[in-house]
């Protein structure tokens, strides 16, 4: 029973991380129709702001992570003014894979800059710390990033929802052009919207180095989580991501835990191909 | 007028291709031979995903999932099995259309940004259990032992000119069969299916029929260029053959020269593939990455500024001359 619990806390634990990643690239596929490629080396760049921030001047993941999202803000929303706004109107397929390509330059300058080596901050304030309720360990830092995750897709939604800016996003993903004819600066909402996207990740990433070391490929398997939670939720829909993050964290820690670990990516892709099978637009799609 | 350019493209492309065998005389290097053989190698395979994903719009990312089962037939047969790599050739590459039929008889369901996170995620899928499946080697894969040279089991040691014409020949069948198809029933059917599934079904069209024919004849084409990939490298494990990274390469090199047309997928090899191993050769090595650097710049260049790929800038180049043609006609 203990061991049930711990499973399912860190599954929670994961999905929560999964969460503040898949949102970001969530809300850019609701408001632009666009898949980013490029979402999990936002999350690796962000890491490497945040390790540099550490090594060189010495501040924490806990604080830094706001650096890491302002720096990544303005990646994505330079992503949107120099790539993405190319493709809008042309095949869906092409903002795909111009951002396959944004990935494939930011891993490799990555690469080339910081070697393939493994990074991990020593002497962080969360970093290793735990408490014990029970026989249940409860890690500090992964419970730090979870509020976070519940706190910025929380704002997140609310915004979206509950403030006028929030009202032009919409506005602007049901219909563009009348969305302008209602004065709405769409290209503002865009880049915006791309920058708020890239953000979210970058706060993940800017406090994943108290606990996760950080390389140039770090990025690419939190990608394809990414999509797959995010269609799984379905078309643009922020509770939806959120809830199917929570998922397939739980899924994936009762496969590597109850089946064997080599399997639970195994089981998380196959749970996608499984449930789009009978929803083919996800569990909360339209 | 149209038709004459087109015989005319034709036959320097036929010259071209008499000339080709001739290169190994000419160019003795054998760097020069590799980047020559590549070329073909990943035109065969661009072409096969052409048949698919340019002709019928279905665009996979799962195509690595076939090329990799074509060199597990292949590594198998000669490491296992320890036969010639033939027989495990034919058998791996029914066996990557069977499998590519049945995983996507569901998977044809899903439209859009659904259809491409299901394909990478059978990538994904397979990958991990080729990983874990000891019966084909796991992580580790399977090497090649010391056999004899020769074509019965399709191994040199010395020479890469051998490799050369063996690649030379895969890319003629493989353009065969696919000039075969763009000019037969299948191929109408294909691109109705392309242009509008709905309405090419309300005409007759059997748009799943269609579908899974295109899946089967595509996957069976990057079987065939896996299992030469894995004799030409003596040894087969999963992120060689099965990543995504792989399954880009199709779709880029296609994509770069121009999808849906015959010559695109050449034409993309053609560039991109000196690209890769001269600026890898250049700047490569341990830690390097700039040659993806370049390689991923050049990728969102085309994106952006020309989705047809090179085969849309020809055809812009030949329009635009025939259209001030035109119009100095009508000044006059």
């Amino acid at each position: 029973m203990t061991l049930f619990v711990q499973v399912t806390l860190d599954g929670l634990l994961t999905g929560l991380l999964y969460a503040l990643v898949a949102t970001g690239l969530s809300l850019i596929w609701g408001v632009m129709d666009v898949i980013n490629f490029a979402h999990g080396e936002y999350l690796m760049v962000a890491m490497y702001v945040s390790y540099w921030l550490g090594f060189l001047m010495n501040i924490d993941p806990l604080f830094s992570w706001i650096g890491a999202a302002v720096f990544v803000f303005i990646l994505a929303a330079l992503t949107y003014k120099l790539i993405i706004k190319f493709t809008v109107g042309k095949s869906a397929l092409s903002a795909l894979l111009a951002t396959f390509g944004l990935s494939m330059v930011l891993k490799n300058t990555a690469l080339y800059n910081f070697s393939p080596n493994f990074r991990l901050l020593s002497d962080t304030i969360l970093g290793g710390k735990r408490f014990l309720i029970g026989d249940i360990v409860i890690p500090l830092p992964q419970v730090v990033i979870g509020i976070f995750a519940v706190v910025v897709v929380g704002t997140l939604f609310w915004l979206i929802k509950r403030t006028r800016l929030g009202w032009a996003i919409q506005a602007t993903a049901l219909n563009k052009q009348a969305a302008e004819l209602m004065g709405i600066n769409t290209e503002w909402i865009y880049t915006l919207v791309f920058g708020l996207g890239g953000a979210c990740c970058g706060i993940a990433g800017g406090l994943l180095p108290s606990y996760l070391a950080v390389h140039p490929e770090v990025g690419s398997l939190f990608s394809l989580i990414a999509f797959v939670i995010v269609a799984l939720g379905g078309f643009g829909s922020i509770p939806g991501a959120f809830l199917a993050a929570l998922m397939i964290g739980l899924v994936e820690a009762y496969s590597g835990f109850y089946i064997a670990p080599v399997f639970k990516y195994v089981a998380v892709f196959g749970i996608y191909i499984v449930v789009v099978m009978f929803r083919p637009r996800g569990l909360f799609g339209w | 007028m149209n038709l004459a350019r087109k015989d005319y493209l034709l036959a320097a492309v036929f010259g071209i291709f008499a000339l080709l065998p001739l290169i190994p005389g000419v160019l003795p290097s054998s760097f020069t031979q590799h980047v020559f053989l590549l070329i073909f190698l990943y035109a065969s395979m661009s072409q096969s995903w052409n048949v698919l994903g340019g002709y019928c719009g279905q665009v996979s990312f799962g195509h690595s999932v076939f090329f990799g089962i074509g060199a597990y037939g292949a590594g198998m047969a000669v490491v296992h099995f320890q036969t010639l790599p033939w027989p495990g050739v034919i058998v791996g590459a029914f066996a990557a259309a069977a499998v590519a039929m049945v995983i996507s008889y569901p998977v044809f369901k899903l439209t859009g940004h659904y259809f491409a996170i299901a394909t990478f995620a059978i990538v994904e899928i397979f990958n991990r259990l080729f990983m874990v499946w000891d019966w084909v080697g796991g992580a580790l894969g399977l090497d090649y032992g010391l056999t004899d040279t020769g074509i019965a089991n399709f191994v040199w040691y010395e020479s890469k000119v051998p490799y050369y014409y063996g690649a030379l020949g895969l890319m003629v069948i493989v353009f065969s069969t696919v000039r075969w198809i763009e000019r037969n029933r299948l191929g109408y059917l294909l691109r109705a299916v392309r242009e509008g599934q709905d309405a090419s079904e309300s005409l007759g069209v059997n748009s799943t029929w269609t579908k899974l024919t295109a899946m089967g004849v595509s996957a069976f084409l990057a079987a065939l260029c896996g299992a030469f990939y894995a004799q030409y490298n003596f040894r087969v494990d999963p992120p060689m053959v099965m990543s995504l990274d792989v399954s880009m390469k199709f779709v880029l090199i296609t994509l770069l020269g121009g999808t849906g047309t015959l010559w695109g997928p050449l034409l993309g090899a053609a560039v991109l593939i000196p690209l890769q191993e001269y600026t890898r050769a250049m700047f490569g090595g341990l830690g390097g990455g700039l040659d993806l650097i370049i390689f991923g710049l050049l990728i969102i260049l085309v994106v952006v500024k020309q989705p047809r790929g090179i085969m849309g800038i020809l055809e812009d180049l030949t329009r635009g001359r025939k259209s001030r043609k035109q119009s100095e006609k009508g000044g006059a």
